[in-house]
């Protein structure tokens, strides 16, 4: 194995040290360090953080390999500074089996440019009828921890109370897409002065909240761990904060589009923008961020969703919701956290690596853990961000096999220089290696 | 005026026609058309003029069809028919020029038909109006001979067409402009030559 | 004018005039004669691209295109290539390839013109998209008020019924407010969209009130499917507080109309002897819309190079 000594970058964006990994390690953080045989990667300038840890991403493998597969979604998640995503379980067949998760599980290990941990499916099919079996896809080699359902909310409430409960035997969580389905029937887009005006049915921000409010009852009633996916209103906001102060263990992600993109994009109705939930307003925006930077929401978590041309190059009804967010997630963090003043650069490690580790229990798996501290003796998954760079999106050059990111034409700072995941470059000089 | 003797040339720009210039040609043109009427149906007792219809081509050709009509009732006493006919929808070069707003079309309640229409204009130029204006008239009606009335003829026709009443010829250059103003529109009567801006 | 019509919005208030006082001028150019046809287009194609069945619209622009004398080509989705499952894209950039100079389109997503405007370089008009706009009905309602009552600023105007789910009304909304009417839009409020606060209206539950003070009252068609996903309790229900009726109808004003874009529910939002009586223009309205379609495929195509 390779060693690498990475000269004078700056550990969560603090003074400049030189960082040795050997052996998929951390072996010394220092001033002035030097190793015989190691390869010296210039980072001078460059931010270092721990690798990124993705809650939610949508791989389309097995079903959708035209979208995207195991191995370009591991390439677009490395170039974005992930050394870990989650993969949800809205495949086809979907990921409601022992075989399925491990399938999944097994081509990222052969892609092996992020640790892929499959989500395994709440309800059989995501039908939201009965329990999937949640025992044999925690105890297998995918040894799943997250289950959700994403796609489909687990709207019937008995339904979700035991869930809830059957988790908790092997520490599970049920990730919650929070949907009211009665109430978002043929919903197209946030309801309020734009929908009204554009003609497109409403999204109310009540669908979301009343599950969620429904949720925290519930998980505080059976004790049981509740994470929410895609918090996108600030009624929502408001919702988590008080049943955090209440104790209740509920944990909630925020995506970057809905940190920065609001429902003026429905403007020209080019599906680009239609995404599940949809893109809020700017005082929901608000709301969002700083529900990130006060902890009442956890995690940020890309809800990367490619699609194929076809199903985003039509009419705005016709188009399947969802964006791209793996490659560009850290710029709009940087862009709508950092360069705000609401987070700095270890909050943003916080929100990116640490918390949703673990919340996917990943943070204590011995060599295999993310979300650990930029420190000696720790895993060496990290990356090293150019702060200053500022690129212009052009979705030809992704590497996701899809092209429905939002950002198409815009500028957006930060560039993911260096990737490492145990030791070994994911990426280098913004290119992936393999 | 200039002396038809005098060779063409280019005029000099500025003013071609003053306010009484253009007073005194409308005068000689009404002239001109009263004793054209008289020969539609020599000996009838108004002189023809019954028979007779001026119909104005918007924008300026339809205050100068009622002058001319005025002009007449005054020498004559006798009222003329007059109309408009917007030849908008009908020009093949909407393309190069770009849509406008459209204006009247109005003929006379007695019609059109069998009758000595005379199409007024300001300016004859390539003839493509008057060809616009040849196609409308065939839409609205079957007159006996249609004729053709303008202002100013300035020559470099694109089509067999030629004026049988015109108030003044002035060869002119491709690049010149000639622009009539008439009180109805431009609150003053005059012609001018200007050389198109570049 | 913009190069294309895709919603009311696209026209300010020197544009929307342009359209009506061209209507206007082509039909009295045209009245009474036997050859109503101009050669305007000649040699330019517009195709009717219908993804909903709607006769009469299809119709209206056809006839409009033809007196024109553009050659015009129908195309619906039943039947053709679209149902064989061609994206919207495909068909835009087939009927392109044949030399489309125009595209007027109906279709059952809203926004669905928008999209097709971005994909081919002739005009797209839209001529209804899903709960969207319809803008030459509003133009051709426009048309129709200011040929009746002389005038359109200052004309209060209410809307009546599923504003929620229609196009005809946010195309009127919005035209009848650029051209300086006063719109009160009255429904219940479940057909109402959230939102509505933002729209230059007033809003009114109760046609009672509105009707004394209206000069144009505009009653849009209410489909009974909505009864089942409960927008109100019963047919019988919402005619009773929202049709207009004989005796509704006797609190208007002597010279107010009445308007529906059809086609009409008899007895669910408008009374048959309503709906014939002298107060109702629903006949005039689809004459004038072949006068307001000319004058709209006029403006737009007259002036521009081909496609």
């Amino acid at each position: 194995m390779t060693n690498h000594l990475i000269k004078g970058a700056r550990p969560y964006g603090g003074e400049p040290a030189d960082i040795l990994v050997t052996d998929g390690r951390i072996a010394a953080i220092g001033d002035s360090l030097s190793a015989t045989g190691a390869e010296v990667v210039d980072a001078a300038g460059l931010i270092a953080l721990p690798g990124l840890v993705d809650l939610h991403t949508h791989l389309r493998e097995p079903g959708r390999e035209d979208a995207e597969t195991v191995e370009t979604g591991s390439r677009a998640a490395a170039l974005g500074g992930f050394t870990a995503v989650h993969a949800m379980a809205n495949t086809d067949p979907v990921a409601d089996t022992a075989g399925v998760v491990e399938q999944v599980w097994r081509l990222g290990e052969q892609a092996g440019l992020v640790d892929v941990v499959p989500v395994g499916a709440v309800t059989v099919g995501l039908k939201g009828e009965r329990l999937a079996e949640l025992g044999a896809m925690a105890d297998s080699a995918a040894r799943v921890r997250v289950f959700s359902d994403d796609g489909h909310c687990v709207s019937d409430p008995a339904l979700m109370r035991r869930a809830l409960e059957y988790v908790k035997a092997f520490d599970g969580v049920v990730a919650q897409h929070a949907e009211e389905p009665r109430l978002t029937a043929g919903a197209q887009m946030h309801e309020g002065d734009r929908s009204a005006r554009l003609g497109l049915t409403g999204w109310p921000a009540a669908a979301e909240e009343a599950i969620i409010a429904r949720d925290v009852l519930l998980a505080g009633h059976v004790g049981a761990r509740l994470h929410v996916c895609h918090v996108s209103t600030a009624g929502s906001v408001e919702l988590l904060r008080w049943a955090k102060s209440r104790g209740v263990q509920v944990t909630a992600e925020v995506t970057p589009h809905h940190l920065l993109l609001t429902d003026a994009c429905a403007e020209g109705y080019d599906p680009v923008f239609k995404v599940n939930p949809p893109l809020r307003t700017d005082e929901d925006v608000q709301a969002l961020r700083a529900g990130l930077a006060d902890g009442t929401i956890d995690a940020v978590a890309t809800d990367h969703a490619p699609h194929a041309v076809e199903d985003k190059e039509s009419e705005w009804a016709q188009a399947r919701p969802g964006m791209l967010g793996l490659e560009q997630a850290l710029s709009v963090v940087v862009e709508t956290m950092v360069e705000t003043g609401l987070l700095d650069w270890a909050g943003v490690a916080d929100r990116m690596s640490v918390r949703p580790a673990a919340i996917g229990r990943l943070s204590g798996l011995g060599d295999r853990s993310h979300g650990r501290p930029l420190a000696p003796g720790e895993p060496a998954n990290l990356l090293l961000l150019d702060p200053t760079t500022r690129v212009t999106v052009d979705p030809a050059s992704l590497a996701s096999r899809s092209r429905n990111s939002p950002y198409a034409g815009r500028e957006l700072p930060g560039r993911v220089v260096h990737t490492f995941l145990r030791g070994v470059p994911t990426v280098l000089d913004g290119k992936a290696t393999r | 005026m200039a002396s038809s003797a005098e060779p063409a040339r280019e005029p000099v720009p500025g003013a071609l026609l003053s306010s009484a210039d253009v007073a005194r040609v409308v005068d000689r043109m009404a002239h001109q058309l009263i004793e054209r009427a008289a020969t539609i149906e020599p000996g009838a007792p108004d002189g023809g003029l019954s028979d007779l219809v001026l119909v104005g081509i918007p924008t300026r050709g339809a205050p100068l069809a009622r002058r001319l009509a005025a002009r007449i009732e005054a020498f004559t006493g006798t009222a003329v028919d007059v109309g408009t006919a917007d030849i908008t929808l009908y020009r093949d070069d909407l393309r190069r020029r770009g849509v406008r707003a459209l204006e009247p079309t109005v003929l006379p309640d007695a019609g059109i038909d069998d009758r000595l229409v005379v199409l007024v204009d300001d300016v004859l130029f390539s003839g493509r109006s008057v060809r616009a204006a040849l196609d409308a008239l065939r839409d609205l009606g079957r007159p006996r001979s249609v004729q053709l009335a303008v202002l100013v003829d300035r020559g470099h026709r694109e089509l067999p067409i030629r004026a049988d009443f015109v108030g003044k010829n002035v060869p002119t250059s491709r690049s010149q402009q000639v622009r009539v103003h008439l009180t109805e529109t431009d609150g003053v009567d005059e012609v001018l030559v200007t050389e198109a801006a570049e | 004018m913009k190069r294309h019509l895709l919603e009311a919005a696209d026209l300010d208030r020197g544009d929307a005039t342009l359209v009506l006082d061209t209507a206007a001028q082509i039909d009295q150019a045209l009245a009474g004669r036997e050859v109503k046809k101009l050669p305007t287009l000649r040699g330019r194609t517009v195709v009717n691209l219908f993804y909903e069945d709607s006769t009469r619209t299809r119709i209206s622009f056809e006839l409009a295109a033809k007196r024109l004398s553009a050659d015009v080509i129908n195309f619906s989705a039943k039947g053709s290539s679209v149902s064989k499952g061609e994206s919207l894209k495909d068909t835009a950039l087939t009927l392109e390839a044949m030399g489309s100079d125009a595209i007027v389109v109906r279709h059952s997503a809203s926004g669905a013109p928008h999209r097709l405007a971005n994909w081919v370089r002739g005009s797209v008009v839209n001529a209804g998209d899903g709960t969207h706009e319809h803008p030459t009905q509003a133009l051709l309602d426009a048309y129709t008020i200011r040929q009746r009552l002389g005038r359109l600023e200052g004309v209060r105007v209410a809307i009546v019924g599923d504003v929620l789910h229609s196009r005809v009304a946010r195309s009127n909304v919005r035209l009848l407010h650029t051209l300086g009417a006063e719109v009160t839009v009255v429904a219940p409020p479940t057909l109402l969209p959230v939102g509505i606060g933002t729209w230059p209206v007033e809003v009114s539950y109760d046609l009672d009130a509105v009707l004394p003070k209206a000069d144009v009252v505009m009653m849009l068609r209410v489909q009974a499917e909505r009864m089942n996903a409960s927008f109100f309790p019963s047919a019988r229900e919402y005619s009773r507080r929202y049709g207009l009726d004989a005796r509704r109808m006797g609190a208007l004003g002597d010279d107010a109309i009445v308007m529906h874009p059809g086609p009409m529910n008899r007895g669910m939002e408008i009374a048959a002897e309503v709906a014939d009586s002298v107060r109702s223009t629903i006949v005039e309205q689809v004459g004038n819309g072949v006068s307001v379609r000319m004058a709209v495929l006029y403006l737009l195509l007259g002036g521009n190079e081909p496609a």
